[in-house]
């Protein structure tokens, strides 16, 4: 089909436009790292003037960054695996068998990813409080607790999505285990796992992405030593002045991994996310 | 039934390589395929009712409570409210009610406006995208970072850029276009809410365009081919095949972006702080801040509890009038 020069036209405006617009702020992040604090403090400049390295070296110095790296990144691996597990076998018998109440529970799962997460912060936080009274196991503020609030939206999530993958596993591979002498569970981890690998690490770095950025529960249920990147970023603001230079440098440092981690598994990630929503 | 009730427990154990026990070995499968299915969900349900179902019950128990900073350490022992929290809540006369109506009328101002925007980006792109050219796997993966960053560091980098002084964004209006007359504030005061939405739009699209370009690919291409061979052209197939066709993908797209910018928090927080500017003032935010800057863990919560009715309504609405629509367009 000749495409007329109105479409080409239209297409590459729009395209050109839509890339600035996009990566304006990467533009500005990976510039504004490379400045000295005096360059990044006044007028911007859209060629730095003098370039220096020193805001990556800085970054680890001025906040603790390397703790919050490291807080993240339990929080972060611990959500994302125990959701994804307990996901595993859930989505498994949504997906192979049928049972009383079935239809109850994939409703549910659905139907608590549209609820706000203010929601669910304010009876934690007097959970945790009340549990931390009664009992003295400190989940306010631990990491522990942070990794059960992560899976109030990790959970539904790796379930719904991977019942997807699980139903697109074609029924005669289970079948043919079965045969073979597999039980239920032989053949799920040996025939319906390894077929749906590539959606379970898609569900496991979407898990993950979401852990890793997520705000509104770390900034609550933290405290000093538990502090996770999404906070710690913070840091970078004294009552006197604000560290540009080292906040972008540390926003880059701290996207890299899942940034990554997402463009290298993009194409198992972008069949997975949609698989539920257009079907 | 009677094949359950008559198995009993010796029959559960048979061994399954035992040659004599070809009929009972049915039967215990069976039976082990009736609980297996509730065996598997078990570690799921239970961390569902640890971390949605009973919050929700606390939270909708502690809305009736007169739950203060002097009683959080021992929520049980609040005083009861009865219907006081709501009714400070939707008081719309008094400065409570009258914020909480305010800041709800914001937000879904901003989500209308940044839920189209996003969508008009991301099935524009999609559709530019639809065909082959050279470059378009390396715009793919471009279009796709705002949503692989956190959100944090995106954000912040905006919030950089809206700065009054070193901003990115007055030096492109006022030093090098000339566009405003002195260098405006975009974090304080009314431009907050274009500042909120520009960066809304800008992490939201690549999700439509990642779910429409998906709803694309089902549509047959002889379509197309047969409506070329009776002369419509790129902009009529567009208009005639490519938009009816995106319509299911289009109606479950809205509702998930719906609900993600409504209930946004993430975005304003990283942007402006634990305090809103009056003008961008989401729910999220304003919930967050009547209930821990203020202590008052009863308003908040019950204002929580209004905010998930309102959901509710408007999607049980929403899948009711597609699913209808959808019915008439199928005969």
């Amino acid at each position: 089909m000749a495409a007329p020069r109105s479409f080409l036209w239209s297409r590459r405006v729009f395209l050109t436009l839509l890339t600035v617009f996009v990566l304006l702020p990467v533009y500005v992040m990976v510039s504004s790292s490379l400045k000295p604090l005096e360059d990044v403090s006044g007028k911007f400049e859209w060629i730095p003037s003098g370039l220096t390295v020193r805001p990556y070296f800085d970054i680890w110095e001025t906040v603790p960054l390397a703790d919050y790296f490291m807080n993240s990144l339990i929080v972060a691996g611990a959500a994302t695996v125990c959701s994804v597990t307990i996901a595993v076998f859930a989505a498994y018998a949504v997906s192979r068998y049928s049972f009383r109440g079935k239809r109850l529970f994939t409703v549910t799962v659905l139907s608590t990813q549209m609820f706000p997460g203010i929601l669910f912060l304010l009876p934690l936080f007097l959970i945790y409080v009340n549990i931390g009274n009664a009992t003295g196991i400190a989940l306010f503020g631990s990491r522990g607790g942070l990794i059960l609030t992560y899976l109030t939206f990790s959970l539904p999530f790796s379930i719904w999505m991977l019942i997807g993958y699980f139903d697109s596993v074609p029924r005669d591979l289970d079948e043919a285990a079965k045969v073979d002498g597999c039980g239920p569970i032989g053949a799920l981890f040996r025939v319906i796992v390894p077929a749906a690998i590539p959606g379970i690490v898609a569900v496991a770095v979407y898990a993950f992405m979401t852990a890793w950025g997520e705000v509104l529960f770390a900034s609550v249920m933290t405290n000093d030593t538990t502090r996770t990147l999404a906070v710690g970023l913070q840091g970078y603001s004294t009552q006197n002045d604000v560290y540009w230079n080292q906040v972008m440098a540390a926003s880059l440092v701290v996207s890299l991994p899942v940034v990554a981690g997402f463009l290298l598994l993009q194409r198992y990630l972008v069949t997975g996310l949609t698989a539920g929503a257009v079907k | 039934m009677t094949t359950t009730a008559a198995l009993n427990a010796g029959e559960r154990t048979a061994r399954k390589d035992d040659p004599g026990a070809a009929p009972r070995k049915r039967r215990s499968g069976r039976l082990r395929r009736i609980g297996l299915p509730y065996l598997l969900l078990f570690p799921a349900i239970l961390l569902e009712l640890l971390v949605h179902l009973v919050p929700m019950v606390i939270g909708i128990v502690v809305s009736f409570k007169e739950l203060t900073q002097f009683y959080i350490r021992d929520w049980d022992t609040a005083p009861w409210a009865g219907l006081d929290n709501y009714k400070l809540s939707v008081d719309f006369d008094a400065p409570v009610g009258e914020a909480l109506l305010n800041s709800f009328f914001t937000t879904c101002l901003f989500t209308v406006l940044s839920v189209g925007l996003c969508w008009l980006l991301g099935v524009a792109a999609a559709i530019f995208m639809q065909e082959s050219f050279r470059g378009r796997g390396f715009l793919r993966t471009v279009f796709l970072v705002p949503y692989a960053l956190p959100v944090y560091a995106a954000v912040i980098t905006w919030s950089f850029m809206f700065q009054r002084d070193n901003g990115l964004v007055n030096h492109v209006l006022h030093d090098q276009l000339g566009l405003t007359d002195s260098a405006p504030f975009w974090l304080i005061g009314d431009n907050s809410f274009i500042a909120l939405l520009v960066v809304s739009v800008w992490k939201g699209w690549p999700f439509a365009f990642l779910i429409i370009m998906a709803g694309l690919q089902n549509i047959p291409k002889d379509i197309y081919e047969a409506a070329a061979l009776d002369g419509a052209g790129v902009w009529q197939q567009i208009r005639r095949i490519t938009l009816p066709a995106l319509r299911p993908v289009n109606q479950v797209l809205v509702l998930v972006l719906f609900l993600w910018t409504f209930n946004d928090f993430n975005t304003p927080f990283v942007l402006f702080g634990k305090a809103a500017p009056e003008a961008a003032d989401l729910i999220s935010i304003h919930i967050y801040q009547s209930s821990f800057q203020t202590w008052n863990f009863g308003t908040g919560s019950a204002m929580s509890v209004l905010l998930l009715l309102f959901l509710l309504v408007v999607t049980g609405a929403y899948l009711w009038f597609t699913s209808r629509g959808r019915k008439v367009t199928d005969v």
